[in-house]
């Protein structure tokens, strides 16, 4: 049998693939632009959240935030070392990240603009986020996979923080609720978004799906996130800001309006209301962090020599 | 010339596709290509294995059980990492 027809026979009989075996470079290629991006998202996605710990409400609300907000760092490193396996290095990723070249979710690019959008951001975006993960666990390519199983099981409390939060302000004061509402709106859509444009404009989905990569299409993910998450906004007592939203007795779904696809075209081609921004601050954390990776080496430059000048003494 | 104690090898074997290689023992060996095959033989006779890796004991640095309240510790009173934390109304089942 020759390599290729090994590695399909692999993903024919639902085998996961490991670093070490041969695969085609196209399939390596993809792994490595979804797994770095899906690192930078995590990496990227603490700054919106972030903004918010200093100004959390309560004690209690800043350890939870921080909480998360460390996760998601954890999570980035399990996804750029999971990358790694396909051998590319660490500062290059990180590089492409800096210099335009990697994507990460367009979601990140909405400002957090008060203490609700912490809220939303927890029970929408990682809910979505959860949605599109939960079969990641299960794809074909073995490290990606063991860090989603690792992901995912951190992030469970991620979304029930942020519907707590949303719970809380929906049944407080008429203002509290206003913000609340307020947030919803201004989140749905971008949340809408994150599982990426519909089947008919997706041309490497169907290639995903044949490597096992993706389990679901964009818009069954999509559907399945409208469908758990309009009865929750109901509960809440909130409005979902679409006014074709409709339920379907026959199908048994929802059946919403139309996707802005344009602003979603926009906000990932660079021009969203804080693409600039986000990359700036990534930068400017890493130049700033340069003295510290420096002295690091330094310092075990400067052991090693100790050891080895304690060694010659011993002999 | 004859080296007295041949290095010591930690070995971590994946028993099949899909699961990350796990520590099971270690034995000594004169390289790496040795600590492979006498893996093979001291670990994986009956089908335990489909990847073998060998890392030179010397090259782990551990943690120390001293440090084991300090490092540890931290963790045990940040009961809101956990998803239980968080109440939910009865009619949320999946989140």
């Amino acid at each position: 049998m020759d390599l290729l027809q090994r590695f399909e026979a692999y993903i024919a009989s639902d085998k996961k693939i490991e670093p070490k075996d041969w695969m085609p470079d196209a399939y390596r290629k993809t792994l490595i632009r979804q797994i770095s991006q899906h690192a930078h998202s995590e990496i990227v996605g603490m700054l919106p959240e972030g903004d918010w710990i200093s100004r959390a409400p309560s004690l209690k609300r800043k350890a939870i935030l921080m909480a998360k907000v460390q996760d998601e760092a954890g999570h980035g490193l399990y996804l750029y070392s999971a990358c790694e396996t396909l051998g590319v290095q660490r500062d290059d990723t990180i590089a492409d990240l800096h210099s335009g070249k990697a994507k990460y979710s367009s979601i990140f690019n909405y400002p957090t603009l008060n203490w609700a959008d912490i809220g939303a951001v927890g029970w929408l975006v990682d809910g979505a986020a959860i949605m599109n993960q939960v079969p990641l666990c299960k794809c074909s390519y073995g490290p990606y996979a063991r860090a989603m199983v690792r992901v995912c099981k951190e992030e469970s409390f991620h979304q029930r923080q942020g519907f707590q939060i949303m719970m809380t302000m929906a049944g407080g004061t008429e203002e509290q609720k206003e913000m609340a509402q307020d947030a919803l709106n201004r989140w749905w859509w971008p949340s809408l978004m994150m599982f990426g444009p519909p089947d008919d404009d997706s041309p490497n989905s169907a290639q995903s799906m044949a490597w096992n990569i993706k389990r679901f299409t964009n818009d069954e993910l999509r559907q399945k996130f409208v469908d758990l998450t309009v009865p929750q906004a109901e509960l809440l007592g909130l409005t979902v800001p679409d006014p074709d939203l409709k339920w379907n007795e026959e199908t048994g779904h929802y059946e919403i309006g139309e996707i802005d696809w344009s602003e979603f075209k926009r906000v990932i081609s660079g021009d969203g209301p804080c693409n600039k921004e986000r990359i700036e601050t990534r930068r400017k954390a890493w130049d700033d962090g340069a003295w510290v990776r420096e002295a690091a080496v330094a310092h075990s430059q400067k052991q090693a020599d100790r050891r080895a000048s304690t060694d010659t003494a011993a002999a | 010339m004859e080296k007295k104690n041949w290095p010591l090898w930690e070995i971590f074997i994946r028993s099949r596709q899909g699961l990350s290689h796990r520590h099971v023992g270690s034995l000594h060996a004169a390289d790496a290509e040795m600590a492979v095959e006498n893996a093979r033989d001291v670990y994986t006779r009956r089908q335990e294995g489909a990847s073998i890796w060998v890392v030179p004991a010397s090259a782990i640095t551990a943690s120390s059980p001293d440090e084991k309240s300090v490092l540890f510790d931290p963790a045990d009173d940040k009961v809101y990492r956990h998803p239980t934390f968080y109440d939910l109304p009865d009619e949320i089942k999946h989140m």
